[in-house]
């Protein structure tokens, strides 16, 4: 079988196929060294949690131990293929500083106990505060990297036993947005398109979404479209010059923060030209007129104004967009974490409402999730919905809501909109929230203004309780750790971006007294003794299926219906898209097909907000607006962003991400071949900017924002003048300063610089626009940045070694097994 | 004919509600929501100074057309201090009783548009009536905005 060095060649081998043709299968195949198919005693069947593309894996397992990983060849979303991450990134789980037991403070230091002690601190501190307080004294705080069966339960504990309204998960920092701005026009959350659209489009449209390194198998799909005959035209969005840009028809690299005014340069293009479909507008979609007059004052030319793009570019772009037969459009955090989010990515819904492009092959909306899970805590309730895509405002969905609990619809908080996540964090700072249960997800790197986070989570007065698989940032200033099992040690089910579930079963026993998460919260609904109304217990499933088989319930009938799904459907098949049902058994490939939403007032999720203020609109509004269930198109006003570069701080700060790395690296940079691939982290300058400030590769500088600082070495590369760019998951574990930087010392987490500032609709935090200063620390010897060369990060200019994993990282490619 | 009257009444009024959401901003600055919101809607009401100005040309009005500005050094300190202020817990009823003013005023100025328009159709003033046509659906936003802040803080401020 052929080898490939995939750190090198993250993408693999191509396999070229044509428009409407099945993507080819490649097998891609990882195992410990030494170490043959034959030597494997189990494969045990699973998908991804690096990203949140859900490619569908098997775990090798021998001796006890996870030894491997290969791709399921039968599965619809990845035909076999591996992201790099998920090749070599399960050794993070063998690793020895793997939390074993629980830890507790005691005289200001963590020190190990027993299950009994930690929980009991655990459960005595929240029942004094109940008594005390009340409900808003706790906060949970998750992550979208645990499994719907944990969340639902999460949930039902959180929402419906303790009553407390503040649930949100790290998922607001990632896909918040996504959710927002589907529910904004069409009522409900949940991805219109599939990834098999990229099969079929003519034309697919990138908006901030640095695909390659994000989601790199679906990146490969796109190439081999791109090898093969009759290729799509790519439209790219981003102020990088990232592998989506190079082999981009066209590439627009807006000014941060001009979102809005972009996209409302592209539809005035659309509308202007008259590629709209009357037909579908009339029939199927509400406020457009609006949109019209929003975007007649949008030209081009003030659109490439305000962008600073040229404007034949503009005009190009939005004449492929327009006039594309099949087009496909995806969005990530270049729309989401940048200012006016919500208002930005409602547009790219809108250019398909006025295009009449959604429900047929091709013709797709991928509103974009970071996380592997992050589908899951949104349909579940654990971060900032209530479950089932029940609307909080809608008095006969909390009853429902309640039904299903068996309690009293009063019980359960939705006097406003489920707290968000930078709002809890903002109750700690005042001291309102008490105690706070974060799990899998850490704050201390991943929240912007790390300097102030770190402040709220030392807080005398906040009892913090972590649950994690390593000591991370976080976990070091918690009151109590929880040391919970991972992927591979226990079984569930999780959704992709594409509302594919798959089914994750356990290979390996977790180590030492780690548990899987659901049994953590099982313990904990023990121990709060929480009851449902007829005083039986609240949580009535004592395992991951029984939990699935509550969930399916109360799905049932929502848009997001699992109730044709059950474990021994979803074992040794493929991944199955929901709304799985009696009416669609084998799962749902595209929604909103012939122009049917689940908008109707009765059913829809949300009733939608202002897209500049944030404030929701009431039921009544909404019902006039839409009373027969149709899609929602709402134009947006562009507002100049909240901090803006000047005289101190001349540059504009982008954040991201690069290819070999997750979230804040607790995994990936425990994994030697990824943690080589990108060891540190670096700055990144235009050509032009470096020679404006007399900076060379390899400097080592300080960016500094009003906030903070941090010193990397710079990376020349592709960049739009005016801009830096960090990558945001290096934080300090494996640093001397542990939970930050050194005293007095510069910091590394690029979070030390943003600013806290978030969208008003979708409650997600800004990390794209900050204004900045970098300056020279001390000059190169001529040594390059530690940057990848393979994607974004690839240098400007020549005599930059490239990035490699050598014999450590040769994976197999194989053919369908 | 009075609609002098309601155009110097409204250029008032838009101007104190502008400067009401700076203050209100500089006040609660540590409420980053609030912070920036009301920052982006102050502009609205800075708009409408400048638009009333421009219509009170034709009614012999001198009207300014700057609007009431940014908060003067004096008022930075403030904003200083209402930062370090507002990471404690106290600061949760002023927001409270901040809204509540905003909203109030935000409804009076939506009510003189009304009257304007009133005063515009019965006049058949085209510009006058274009022009509340233009500013009002913003009030209107701008007491949305003000109604929803308070119903999403109140709870946790009264019950904690
Ligand atoms: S790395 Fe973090 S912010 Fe980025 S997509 Fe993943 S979870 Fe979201």
């Amino acid at each position: 079988m052929p080898q490939v060095d995939r750190i090198a060649e993250p993408w693999g081998t191509r396999t070229p196929y044509g428009p409407g043709d099945p993507w080819p299968v490649r097998v891609d195949a990882f195992l410990e060294a030494g170490l043959r198919e034959q030597d494997v005693e189990r494969w045990v069947q699973s998908a991804s949690i690096l990203h949140s593309n859900g490619d569908a894996m098997d775990i090798a397992v021998r001796a006890g131990r996870v030894v491997g990983v290969r791709g399921r060849a039968a599965d619809r979303v990845n035909h076999g293929r591996l992201d790099p991450k998920d090749l070599y990134g399960w050794q993070a789980g063998n690793a020895a500083d793997r939390l074993t037991r629980p830890l507790v403070r005691e005289g200001g230091r963590l020190v190990e106990s027993d299950w009994d002690t930690a929980m009991e601190r655990v459960t005595g501190r929240l029942k004094e505060l109940l008594a005390e307080q009340g409900p808003s004294a706790a906060g949970f705080y998750t992550t979208g990297q645990l499994f719907l069966e944990e969340y639902y339960t999460l949930a039902l504990i959180a929402h419906g036993g303790i009553g407390t309204n503040h649930v949100d998960g790290n998922t607001r920092l990632c896909t918040a947005t996504a959710a927002a701005a589907l529910k904004e026009s069409f009522g409900c959350d949940g991805q219109p398109g599939s990834y098999t659209d990229v099969d079929h489009a003519d034309v697919i449209a990138l908006y901030g979404h640095n695909v390659a390194e994000t989601q790199s198998v679906l990146w490969s799909r796109v190439l081999d479209r791109l090898a093969g005959p009759n290729p799509p035209a790519l439209v790219c969005v981003d102020p990088r010059e990232t592998e989506v840009a190079r082999a981009a028809a066209v590439h627009l690299a807006p000014r941060p923060g001009t979102n809005v005014a972009l996209m409302n340069g592209l539809l005035h293009e659309i509308v202007a030209n008259g590629w709209t479909d009357e037909a579908y507008l009339r029939d199927h979609v509400v406020g457009f007129e609006e949109l019209r007059e929003r975007v007649a004052n949008w030209p081009a030319e003030e659109a490439a104004r305000v962008c600073d793009v040229p404007v034949a570019d503009l005009r190009e772009a939005a004449r492929l967009i327009g006039t594309a037969e099949r087009l496909l459009s995806t969005v990530l955090q270049g729309f989401y974490q940048s200012h006016q989010a919500t208002a930005a990515a409602v547009q790219v819904n809108n250019v398909h409402l006025v295009r009449g492009m959604l429900g047929r092959p091709g013709c797709g909306v991928l509103q974009m999730n970071g996380q592997p899970t992050a589908q899951n805590t949104r349909e579940c309730g654990a971060d900032g919905d209530l479950p089932g895509f029940r609307n909080w405002a809608n008095d006969a969905h909390v009853q429902d809501l309640a039904r299903v609990w068996n309690i009293d619809p009063l019980d359960i908080p939705h006097y406003s909109p489920p707290t968000h996540a930078m709002q809890m964090f903002r109750y700690a700072e005042e001291g309102s929230i008490r105690f706070l249960y974060v799990i899998g997800t850490n704050p201390a790197v991943s929240l912007p203004e790390l300097r102030r986070v770190r402040s709220i989570l030392r807080r005398e007065g906040l009892f913090l309780v972590v649950q994690d698989i390593f000591l991370s940032e976080t976990a070091q200033l918690a009151d109590v750790v929880l040391p919970a099992a991972t992927w591979g040690e226990k079984t569930g089910t999780f959704t992709n971006a594409d509302r594919t579930v798959h089914l994750s079963d356990k290979a390996v026993e977790p180590p030492g007294e780690a548990r899987p998460d659901l049994d953590i919260f099982l313990d904990l609904a023990r121990r709060l003794d929480l009851r449902d109304k007829d005083g039986a217990p609240l949580v009535k499933w004592h395992d991951a299926e029984g939990a699935f088989e509550g969930w399916k319930e109360c799905s049932r009938g929502r848009p997001c219906d699992y109730s044709g799904l059950t474990y021994d459907r979803l074992r040794g098949g493929s991944g199955v898209q929901w709304p799985c049902d009696d009416e669609h058994p084998d799962g749902t490939e595209r929604l909103y097909a012939g122009g049917r939403f689940f908008s109707d007032p009765a059913c829809c999720e949300d009733y939608g907000r202002d897209l500049v203020t944030g404030a929701p609109l009431s039921g009544t509004e909404y019902r006039a607006l839409n009373p027969d269930g149709k899609a929602i198109i709402k134009a947006a006003e562009y507002v100049p962003p909240h901090e803006q570069p000047g005289e101190e701080f001349p540059l504009w700060l982008t954040t991201g991400r690069t290819l070999y790395h997750f979230h804040t690296r607790t995994k990936t940079g425990r994994t030697p071949q990824l943690r080589r691939a990108a060891p540190e982290p670096w700055a990144e300058l235009s050509p032009g900017e470096a020679a404006r400030n007399g900076l060379a590769e390899g400097d080592l500088v300080e960016i500094a924002t009003p906030r903070g600082s941090v010193r990397a070495r710079l990376r020349v590369t592709g960049m739009r003048d005016g801009v830096v760019f960090l990558p945001f998951h290096y934080g300090y574990w494996d640093e001397p300063g542990g939970s930050g930087p050194e005293d007095g010392e510069s910091g590394r987490a690029a979070n030390e610089l943003t600013l806290t500032d978030w969208d008003p609709v979708s409650k997600q935090p800004i990390f794209k626009t900050a204004a900045a200063r970098v300056t020279l620390v001390k000059a190169g010897d001529g040594e390059p940045s530690p940057a990848p060369t393979t994607g974004a990060s690839r240098p400007a200019a020549p005599g930059v070694p490239p990035t490699e994993g050598g014999r450590a990282a040769l994976a197999e490619e194989g053919d369908a097994a | 004919m009075k609609l002098d009257l309601v155009l110097k009444e409204l250029h008032r009024a838009e101007n104190e509600l502008g400067h009401l959401l700076l203050r209100l901003s500089e006040r609660h600055k540590a409420d980053h929501e609030t912070y920036h919101v009301a920052r982006d809607l102050a502009v609205w009401c800075q708009d409408h100074v400048r638009l009333l100005a421009e219509a009170g040309d034709a009614y012999g009005l001198s009207l300014d057309p700057s609007p009431a500005g940014e908060p003067g050094p004096v008022e930075r300190v403030r904003e200083k201090a209402a930062e370090w202020l507002g990471r404690r817990p106290e600061p949760g009823l002023l927001l409270l009783a901040d809204l509540r003013h905003l909203y109030r005023t935000a409804s009076g100025v939506s009510l003189d548009w009304e009257l304007l328009a009133q005063a515009a159709q019965g006049a058949r003033r085209r510009g006058l009536l274009e022009l509340a046509g233009r500013c009002h659906p913003q009030t209107l936003r701008q007491l949305r905005w003000a109604e929803a802040r308070l119903k999403e803080s109140a709870t946790q401020v009264l019950v904690s």
